[in-house]
């Protein structure tokens, strides 16, 4: 229970930076402000400013956005496409069908990931759209096995035999009788895959395959401080506090979550 | 056993069959071809139309993908248009970074991840479990290039204990090398030991409350014998599959921590290979990396078969 608030609370903090600076930031974070630049943290500017003297502060609310949008679509797209794979997989479990579903997972999964998001942005163009996609794509089979592997068991269970024998078809059965009972599993990978998700987003901003500027990110906040790194260490530190807090929040209310909401659910994960 | 490994064989050459078409396909999808993609908008009409006799453009798709297939199986894998040296020579070379870093990360993570889990295992509920687990949440929450960066702060700028990147070469001697590689390796080993800590601490606990621990602490074994002895080999099972991926994620994985510490390893070569546009290495680095990916899954498949003889039958 602890785990769960602590998390919802950090992930909540994240998510209102994100959507407040939408209206209001206290500083513009398109406007260069050279006479101020690479502040310390303190006055005016509680973070301190870079190197263009903007606002640390106001970058991490607006990168909030940048991460939370990549990593929640992100996820979308792995739930959008992965879900109704397994549900399809188990409906017609052990035939070709389940095969091929079952294989291409395995495939995705050999593919290492990262990789993969580098030469997909690198042969489409950077964008932080691209890097969803790049994303989201090693989200399906996540989705897809965990929907699977919980479907089976549920198929063996009496009120599927009952709606069977009331003459419901697969598709209906997976959506009506299926669906409402792993949405709770489905929740907690959710949450997890999101702040996988933000860290991956980080990561491809980092190298400069993610946002794009003027759009501010996290990730390459971090990289254009790190040429500056000794001479203006806030400048590392704060948008990596960012990180670890949102990511930390994130796995913390999973962990609570899952606790709270299947409490038979192993303490396992991987 | 012999079925078994056959039908892993199987499906491990599916999916190297599988993945090259993928790897083949994204290279085709390259806006306009890959001669004028390598060579910029800027390229004159003659100089595009000589890359692209080099690169055998003008052949058929499928003849293009065979001999592609073909030149690897016997070795071959192209020639850089960027460096002008086969790749092949480029890649030994560059293995010869990574394959260091990656076998140096995974013994820093199972250093650290072994005695961590078992002890945190043994002591489960008490407040050195607690820190444990903790900080094994912290550990997966630190984006690896951020531990990295302060790291080359603390350890390379102020206390110069290490240098902030580059490497060496092995010419100069194993303690300069392995210097060089001691903070990326850390940076690398951080998360994964993370994740493996749990992972031995959890089978470790599913172990412990089996019915022939229960025996054995009734034969009068101290909770401590009893792990030691009996719970240990069996915890091992999961421990070592997660090893094995691991070992595949971290040479593949170097990605970013090589480009923090200027390491010229595969992820380098990738990375450069892209902002370069040179695709014949970007297409068979990929390959490389993604069959070692499926080889070292396939070998931990077959050794999960021969230590648990149940998995041989089904899947």
């Amino acid at each position: 229970m602890r785990n769960l608030i602590i998390g919802l609370s950090l992930t909540a903090v994240f998510v209102a930076a994100a959507l407040i600076s939408f209206l209001w930031t206290p500083f513009d974070v398109t406007k260069f402000d050279i006479p101020n630049k690479l502040q310390a943290p303190g006055g005016a500017h509680i973070f301190g400013t870079d190197q263009f003297g903007r606002d640390i502060f106001s970058m991490i609310m607006v990168g909030a956005r940048t991460s939370i949008a990549v990593a929640v679509v992100a996820v979308g797209i792995g739930m959008a496409l992965g879900v109704p794979l397994g549900l399809a997989a188990a409906a017609r479990r052990n035939t070709w069908a389940d095969e091929l579903i079952m294989r291409g997972n395995d495939l995705v999964f050999a593919f290492p990931s990262l990789v993969i998001a580098i030469m997909m942005t690198a042969v489409f163009g950077a964008s932080a759209l691209n890097a969803i996609i790049a994303i989201g794509i090693f989200n399906i089979p996540v989705f897809a096995r965990l929907t699977r592997s919980a479907a089976l068991s549920l198929w063996q269970r009496d009120y599927v035999m009952s709606a069977r024998v009331a003459g419901k078809g697969p598709v209906l059965i997976s959506v009506e009788h299926i669906l409402p009972n792993i949405t709770n599993l489905l929740i907690v990978q959710g949450t997890i895959q999101f702040s996988l998700g933000i860290l991956a987003e980080a990561a491809l901003s980092y190298i400069g395959l993610g946002a794009q500027p003027p759009l501010p990110s996290w990730g390459r906040m971090l990289a254009e401080s790190q040429t500056l790194i000794s001479l203006a260490p806030h400048l590392a530190l704060f948008p990596g506090f960012a990180i670890v807090l949102t990511v930390l929040g994130l796995n913390l209310a999973g962990d609570g979550l899952r606790d709270l909401l299947d409490p038979k659910l192993r303490e396992v994960r991987t | 056993m012999l079925r078994f490994a056959l039908l892993r064989l199987r499906s491990l050459l599916l999916a190297l069959f599988v993945a090259s078409l993928v790897i083949f396909a994204m290279i085709e999808l390259v806006p306009g071809d890959p001669a004028s993609f390598m060579l910029g908008i800027n390229a004159r009409e003659d100089t595009i139309n000589a890359l692209r006799e080099e690169l055998g453009l003008n052949l058929p798709v499928w003849q293009r993908y065979t001999s592609w297939v073909g030149g690897m199986l016997t070795g071959d894998f192209g020639t850089s248009y960027t460096y002008r040296t086969p790749v092949t020579e480029i890649l030994i070379e560059r293995l010869w970074v990574s394959l260091p870093l990656a076998i140096y990360a995974l013994t820093l993570t199972i250093l650290i991840a072994f005695p961590a889990g078992i002890y945190a295992a043994s002591k489960r509920g008490s407040l050195t479990d607690l820190t444990v687990m903790g900080a094994t949440q912290l550990g997966v929450a630190v984006p690896n290039f951020w531990f990295a960066m302060l790291a080359v702060l603390v350890f390379a700028i102020s206390l110069r204990w290490f240098p902030s990147g580059g490497f060496p070469g092995w010419d100069a001697g194993l303690y300069p090398a392995l210097r060089a590689l001691t903070l990326p390796a850390i940076a690398l080993a951080l998360p994964q030991a993370s994740i493996l800590t749990r992972i031995m601490r959890s089978s470790l606990l599913d172990t412990l409350s089996e019915d022939y621990i229960r025996t054995a602490r009734a034969k009068g074994l101290t909770r401590g014998q009893a792990l030691r002895r009996h719970a240990l080999r069996n915890a091992l099972v999961p421990v070592l599959t997660i090893i094995g991926l691991q070992f595949s994620f971290l040479l593949a994985g170097a990605i970013i921590i090589e480009n923090v510490f200027f390491l010229p390893g595969l992820g380098r070569l990738v990375f450069q290979a892209i902002s370069q546009r040179d695709l014949i290495v970007v297409e068979s680095v990929v390959m490389l990396l993604v069959f070692a990916v499926i080889l070292v899954n396939f070998l931990v498949e077959l050794t999960y078969g021969f230590v648990d003889p149940q998995l041989r039958r089904g899947r």
